[in-house]
């Protein structure tokens, strides 16, 4: 019940936050749209008992990556899209109804019988604490753990690279 | 499809999560077929990418396997790294075809 | 696989003889006269050497007839055609004629074209026609036979257009073909008819002569081949000869014809390619033999060629085309013997005819070669400076009309004893015909060879009078060559009141055409103002040649030809072509869309694919 209760307090605004991301007319409420988003999730993955991820979610997704997007629009100076003079073009009107079926492809897959053979109990050592996560991540994944840094490496390349003035005066 | 039964939607399972993931994922997909700015777009997939994660931390709940978890801890991590260098495009975009209109940037076609 | 004792080699040499000496002119005779002409006759006479020798073999008993040589030419499931050589009888007289008497009109051909630009062209085409002559004639299958029929057809057409600078001759040339070409549809026709009813079975149906011939009364008695079917394929079989060998309604050509060169006219349009239509019916009689209807078509389509052909010669002026209505007349004749029942009646008289309408023709070419001159009004008094052309041109005459003891006289009366037996019009309508023979012939004679001369004429050298005095003496003995003998029919009948009723009225005729232009007692003038209507209706030939210029200019050509081209031009090129080509660029047009260059675009791609995958896989 109470678990209900708490999910249901989460993933409400988290879907009218999304929906506000998608159709807002103004591209700064989008990003800060997504910030309900991501604290939203942050909850839903406490709730799911992925504390570690969920601080991770805050931290790196919510201060890092949403910081650099509110970044990006402000630089650019962008204008509010126009909805309203957004008409429904062929294609976006096939896009949303072609989501909506794909929508009710995973609802259906998604509530059919044979899925609901997941167990939802709680054991020890499943728990998604520092320590545990810790101890997977430098034991069984410390592989991806290190060619990940690589991947940043060339992230923080590319983005050096790419963002230079293009004449050197 | 008949409509859930009351204790169907007050005893939260695994189910409800992913079916929040999926229509997070959806919202997602929307955004990127509508939205014409492609900072915009690029937002959009973010909502993409925490639905996913949405559904990795689920299953890594239901079939207690702390991979799952990992598993979001990388895709963090990747989309971060994706943001940035997509981000640097998109800047570098906008400075060389003066526009941010989706419509209006059609290099894919020759 | 080619058997070379004696016999077979003569055999297969007459047929390639011929066609060996048409290839070398082509390839090295261009510009090479002499040599062209040399190769020519050597070839047309060794084919007749070999002739020969297979004649005299047969009569010293030999040579046993049949002789059959066949190689398997084409051989699929289905479909046999063999190229052969059969000689019997039939053929063997037939060859015998061909390159005998053509061997005399290529030599004469020297002295006559000596003039002639294109010399080995000439007498490259008169080699492939021997050598498509004798296809046909030496043929054991329908197949062989109509290829045969169609080369003829062609080497026709390049001699008769052999001045084709000439309007006259290019014109006279297609119409030939073409006249042929409607002819040899309904032959075509008959000919797969035949192949088709020659065996239920489609793996034994078969073209070949012989094999036909016994399969058909067992056909027949079977049940498998209906009377109203056969009767039909014999009509349609009989349409070959009707356009070949110039039978009314189709006679239209040969006339037309007379442009070509005059050995040409000899050889082909009077002794050989004309014939070949009796020769064939000779040669598949057994098909006719229970028809009764066909027979009765033939007879009367023989009988009425020859009467109106007759009519027609009488009126006219050119030296040549009375010669050609002679032939066409003659021809009917020998169709009309045919369907009287008479193989050997008409193969006799296509002997006796070949040898004095060729030496008619020759003599006639001689005059032109020596006078320039074609129109018998503007001739004269060629006795006095031609005299072994009109020694020779009198004894054909003569030939021509039945005159006693003549080659002709003997043929001539096969035919009318037995149309006296089997059909009174025809055979009045025969006799009628054989007084106007003689009437024109004369009338041509008086005209041309007695009288004032009206312009300068010298004698022929010697090269072309040899022929002249061969094919002269042909015609005065061939009666006792005993050719009907040679073919198969035992007892010569002589009814003497058919020969004294046919002489009677030769002698009419020739009196006739004695007292108008010999004696001049009657004025022709007057003669042809009393019959001024029919006389101008056949002067117009029966306005034959006006209907069959409506027929094609108005019917086919506005509504048959128009009608297909309006189907070519909007139903095959607009629908099917132009409408491939618009459907195609339509597509293209609808399928380009999906190439916008946006990258949202290719996500709904992605989108729908995953969609459809996921509708497809239910599970």
């Amino acid at each position: 019940m109470t678990e209900a209760v708490f999910f249901y307090l989460f993933t409400i605004p988290m879907m009218a936050a999304a929906l506000s991301v998608v159709f807002n007319r103004r591209p700064i409420y989008s990003v800060l749209s997504l910030l309900v988003v991501m604290f939203c999730l942050a909850s839903l993955f406490i709730m799911l008992g992925a504390y570690f991820v969920a601080a991770l979610q805050v931290l790196l997704y919510a201060g890092a990556v949403l910081v650099l997007f509110l970044f990006v629009v402000m630089l650019l100076n962008l204008e509010p899209d126009n909805l309203a003079r957004m008409r429904l073009s062929t294609l976006r009107g096939i896009g949303t109804i072609a989501a909506a079926f794909l929508l009710f492809h995973l609802v259906r897959i998604l509530t059919a019988p044979a899925a609901s053979g997941i167990a939802a109990t709680a054991r020890p050592g499943a728990d998604g604490t520092v320590e545990n996560i810790g101890r997977a991540l430098f034991t069984t994944y410390v592989l991806p753990f290190e060619l990940i840094s690589f991947l940043i490496l060339a992230a923080i390349i590319g983005a050096v690279t790419l963002s230079k003035q293009q004449s050197d005066r | 499809m008949p409509l859930p039964s009351a204790s169907a939607m007050l005893t939260i399972g695994p189910t409800h999560y992913l079916l929040a993931s999926a229509i997070l994922f959806v919202i997602g997909l929307i955004g990127i077929m509508t939205r014409r700015n492609v900072i915009m777009i690029l937002l959009c997939i973010e909502i993409m990418f925490n639905a996913a994660n949405l559904a990795f931390i689920t299953y890594a709940r239901a079939w207690h396997d702390l991979g799952g978890q990992i598993t979001v801890f990388f895709i963090i991590i990747v989309a971060a790294a994706e943001v940035t260098v997509g981000l640097a495009i998109a800047v570098l975009l906008s400075r060389q075809l003066k526009t941010l209109n989706a419509d209006e940037i059609r290099l894919l076609k020759w | 696989m080619v058997d070379v004792s004696p016999a077979p080699l003569c055999s297969w040499l007459i047929l390639f003889a011929p066609l060996c000496a048409a290839i070398l002119i082509l390839l090295f005779g261009i510009h090479r006269r002499s040599l062209s002409a040399i190769l020519a006759i050597a070839g047309l006479s060794t084919a007749f050497v070999c002739t020969a020798q297979l004649f005299l073999q047969t009569l010293n008993g030999q040579l046993v007839l049949p002789l059959e040589l066949s190689v398997s030419w084409i051989a699929i499931p289905g479909l046999s055609i063999p190229f052969g050589i059969l000689i019997d009888q039939l053929s063997l007289l037939m060859t015998l004629v061909v390159t005998g008497v053509g061997s005399a009109i290529f030599i004469y051909s020297v002295g006559y074209m000596a003039e002639e630009q294109a010399y080995s062209r000439y007498f490259g085409m008169l080699s492939l026609f021997a050598f498509s002559m004798l296809t046909i004639v030496l043929s054991n299958n329908w197949i062989q036979l109509f290829i045969g029929w169609e080369l003829v057809g062609f080497s026709s057409y390049m001699l008769i257009g052999h001045w084709y600078a000439k309007p006259a001759a290019a014109d006279a040339g297609k119409k030939a073909f073409m006249v042929n070409r409607v002819a040899d549809f309904g032959f075509m026709l008959g000919i797969l008819a035949l192949w088709a009813i020659s065996s239920p079975l489609a793996s034994e149906r078969t073209f070949h002569f012989q094999t036909l011939q016994d399969r058909l009364p067992g056909l027949v008695s079977a049940g498998l081949v209906s009377a109203p079917a056969l009767t039909l394929i014999g009509l349609l079989i009989f349409c070959g000869p009707i356009g070949k060998s110039a039978q009314f309604p189709l006679h239209v050509w040969l006339p037309d014809a007379m442009e070509g060169p005059t050995p040409v006219s000899a050889l082909i349009h009077a002794a050989t390619m004309v014939a070949a239509g009796v020769y064939l019916l000779c040669r598949s009689f057994w098909l006719f033999e229970g028809l009764p209807t066909v027979l009765t078509t033939i007879m009367w389509v023989g009988g009425v060629t020859a009467f109106l052909a007759a009519c027609l010669a009488m009126v006219e002026n050119d030296l040549k085309r009375i010669l050609a209505y002679s032939t066409l007349s003659q021809l009917g004749y020998m169709v009309m013997a045919l369907g009287l029942g008479g193989r050997v009646a008409g193969m006799y008289h296509l002997t006796t005819h070949a040898f004095f309408k060729a030496l008619l023709f020759l003599a006639a070419g001689s005059v032109i070669h020596g006078t320039h001159e074609q129109n018998i009004w503007k001739l004269g008094g060629l006795w006095r400076s031609m005299r072994w052309t009109s020694v020779t041109f009198l004894i054909g005459s003569l030939a021509l009309c039945g005159f006693p003891g003549l080659s002709g006289f003997f043929s001539k009366d096969e035919i009318l004893v037995l149309a006296h037996e089997e059909n009174a019009a025809l055979y009045w309508i025969g006799t009628l015909t054989a007084g106007m023979t003689a009437f024109y012939i004369a009338r041509a004679w008086f005209v041309a060879f007695t009288g004032k001369s009206h312009g300068h004429a010298h004698e022929s050298p010697p090269v072309m009078l040899m022929p002249l005095f061969l094919l002269a003496g042909l015609s005065i003995v061939g009666g006792y060559l005993e050719i009907p003998h040679f073919l198969g029919q035992h007892e010569g009948e002589f009814h003497a009141g058919v020969a004294a009723t046919s002489l009677v009225v030769v002698g009419l005729g020739l009196c006739l055409a004695w007292l108008i232009y010999g004696k001049r007692v009657v004025s022709a003038q007057q003669v042809v103002h009393a019959l001024a209507l029919p006389y101008s209706f056949v002067a117009r030939r029966y306005y034959i040649d006006e209907f069959y210029n409506w027929y094609v200019a108005t019917i086919q050509q506005k509504l048959i030809a128009g009608l297909c081209a309006w189907v070519e031009r909007y139903i095959i090129i607009g629908i099917a072509v132009n409408g491939i080509a618009w459907l195609t660029r339509g597509l293209g047009l609808i399928l380009r869309r999906a190439q916008t260059g946006k990258v949202q675009t290719y996500a709904l791609a992605f989108l729908l694919g995953v969609v459809c995958l996921l509708s497809v896989l239910r599970r």
